[in-house]
């Protein structure tokens, strides 16, 4: 033991006993929160899994009540479930390549000194995030262009984000000068060291903004509520609001207005969910690692 | 403009020379730019149909001039006064009681020492970030309704169930409870950046000045992690006109809980799309866009004189 670690011994033997009821405590209540996150996922798979009855009469608490698959081949055979789970796959990767390649187009060039007029792009785009054309000009404009019932209006709206712009053009700064300049020495123009220098060593925050962007489309329902009236074209989010809100009465479409059963909709919940569920766990650091981009330096 | 180095490449003009050299990265922003211009920019020089009138099918920038006809409509309207009045106390609510909240959640998180239990709370705390809004919202109705098990709950405990999505008083408690959920592990994220960044010396020190662990948090982990806490305070003031509620309002609210759900956003979309008056609407969301500039500008303001630096 070092000089110093007997030097502090004292204090510790004094606030170890109030100190270790506090972990304990801290530990019991770290669990109630996590029970807590937990829960309602649990409950929705439960309902999943339990016959309608079961439901009903209010069985469900947190495992399945008359176990059966019946709500899941119902929906995978029988519903429209599977064509929207493919536009939402579809979207999502559409999405997630045009909006990363399109915001590292803007942020590249907006890294680099000699681009006259870098600050003014720069104000121009950032003063988006603090003022907007609001729900009625963009439904306009958008009407009037005719991308409704176009798989434009789904992926358009949301496609550059200027936050994310932001981010990745901070990261660019910090890739030393010289490492281009040597590509160009080599024979490379401004594009080829953007592509083959610049993108390569942005690989990191490249990952990151990619989960944001899958997240941000796979999620997003509020777009097709707007822009797409062909059921062809509705993307899962959308078909479950659908769903959910036909249960309310108040907002039924008038041709869902029969009651939907809490298990399909708790089926649909967990199948919509369940990829970014699973696989979250194992990507959550690329995740913490842009929220640390954007917070340490804005 | 007669540097030596320019001299050195022959008979080029500055911009000349620089567009030469420098043409690609122009290019690169081009689609960008023109993508900002069309789909950002559009839009909120669309926000003149607030003054001027619009049809179905006329240009988008509508047909003539009314004035500030549409503005004396709504200021008016008493349901415009409860949807902002709304707007204003749903966020206040929720910020009152999420920021202390989440603060305290990073302080005890921070005190637990065993690395890999910390994280595993942290990845599930952290995972309702990432869920649709659509699943929250449908997660709420099932929990909520009258065969759920929060009314079992209650039924066993010998209450009548509850409606609650169907009664005003719930809405804010199911609103704010909702998004603690949702957002207090999210929300930690940079107060645990903070104090990782929080030099082990100083604890070590303030122990051998006989400080206990909770003394430490007081005078060590606090000062360190206050311009966080500033900032992000700054910052959510500054979004209280916001409309970061709306998706969730739309979700959960129904007419028998407009009285205390209804917020602007979901005002101007009944008046806007659902009743056709889009001048109408824009002129309210217009409304809100300038409140909304006029706080956050002057939120940035005040965390960069603070800070030393802006939020971007």
């Amino acid at each position: 033991m070092a000089k110093s670690a007997v030097a502090v011994t004292p204090s510790k033997i004094r606030e170890s006993r109030g100190y270790r009821v506090f972990q304990v405590c801290n530990v019991i209540l770290m669990l109630l929160i996590c029970a807590a996150m937990l829960y309602p996922f649990l409950y929705l798979v439960a309902q999943s899994f339990s016959s309608t009855e079961a439901i009903v009469a209010g069985e469900i608490g947190l495992l399945p009540s008359d176990f059966n698959l019946d709500t899941y081949e119902y929906i995978i055979t029988q519903s429209n479930f599977l064509l929207y789970y493919r536009n939402t796959i579809i979207y999502s990767i559409l999405g997630t390549v045009s909006a990363l390649f399109f915001s590292a187009l803007l942020a590249y060039p907006l890294s680099k000194r000699e681009v006259a007029g870098a600050s003014t792009i720069n104000k121009f785009i950032i003063f988006t995030m603090y003022f907007g054309g609001g729900m009625i000009p963009n439904y306009i404009l958008m009407t009037s262009l005719g991308l409704r019932n176009t798989v434009f209006a789904f992926i358009l709206p949301g496609m550059i984000s200027t936050y994310y712009v932001i981010l990745m053009r901070s990261f660019f700064t910090t890739i030393p000068k010289e490492l281009e300049e040597a590509g160009e020495i080599d024979g490379l123009s401004k594009w080829g060291a953007f592509v083959h220098v610049a993108l390569p060593l942005s690989k990191p925050i490249l990952a990151t903004m990619a989960l944001f962007y899958v997240v941000q489309y796979w999620n997003n329902w509020f777009d097709a509520f707007l822009y797409l009236d062909d059921r062809e074209l509705w993307p899962v989010a959308y078909h479950l609001r659908q769903l959910i809100s036909s249960a309310s009465g108040t907002n039924a479409d008038a041709g869902e207005a029969m009651q939907i059963s809490s298990n399909i909709k708790s089926c649909a919940m967990v199948l919509t969910a369940a990829p970014i569920i699973c696989v979250y766990p194992f990507i959550q650091k690329y995740f913490v690692q842009g929220m640390m981009l954007g917070g340490v330096k804005g | 403009m007669s540097k030596p180095a320019n001299a050195v490449k022959p008979q080029h003009g500055t911009a000349a020379y620089h567009f030469h050299k420098y043409w690609q990265y122009y290019l690169m922003m081009l689609i960008p730019v023109v993508y900002y211009i069309i789909f950002r920019y559009i839009p909120m020089f669309g926000n003149i149909i607030a003054f001027r009138r619009y049809r179905a099918g006329s240009s988008i920038f509508g047909d003539e001039w009314s004035g500030l006809r549409y503005f004396n409509q709504f200021i008016a309207d008493q349901n415009f006064w409860r949807a902002f009045r709304n707007t204003l106390l749903l966020n206040f609510k929720y910020l009152l009681i999420s920021f202390p909240l989440t603060l305290i959640f990073a302080l005890l998180l921070n005190e637990i020492k065993n690395v890999a239990f910390k994280r595993i709370v942290q990845t599930i705390s952290y995972l309702p970030h990432f869920i649709s809004m659509v699943i929250v919202a449908g997660m709420v109705r099932e929990l909520l309704s009258t065969n759920g098990p929060i009314n079992n709950l209650i039924v066993s405990l010998g209450g009548e169930p509850i409606t609650f999505i169907a009664l005003p008083e719930w809405f804010t408690t199911i609103f704010v409870t909702s998004g603690i959920w949702q957002g207090i592990g999210w929300g930690t994220i940079l107060y645990l950046a903070a104090m990782s960044g929080i030099n082990p010396e100083l604890y070590e020190a303030a122990a051998l000045d006989g400080a206990n662990r909770f003394q430490q948090c007081l005078h060590v982990t606090i000062p360190a992690i206050l311009p966080t806490i500033s900032t992000l305070l700054i910052l959510n003031i500054g979004s209280l006109c916001g409309s970061a509620a709306f998706e969730k309002v739309f979700l959960l609210y129904n007419p028998t809980t407009y009285e205390t759900a209804d917020i602007i956003g979901t005002y101007v979309y009944r008046m806007g799309l659902q009743s056709g008056n889009y001048s109408y609407a824009t002129a309210v969301g217009l409304f809100q866009g300038i409140i909304n500039l006029v706080l956050l500008t002057i939120a940035n303001k005040a965390s960069t004189k603070l800070s030393g630096s802006g939020l971007w």
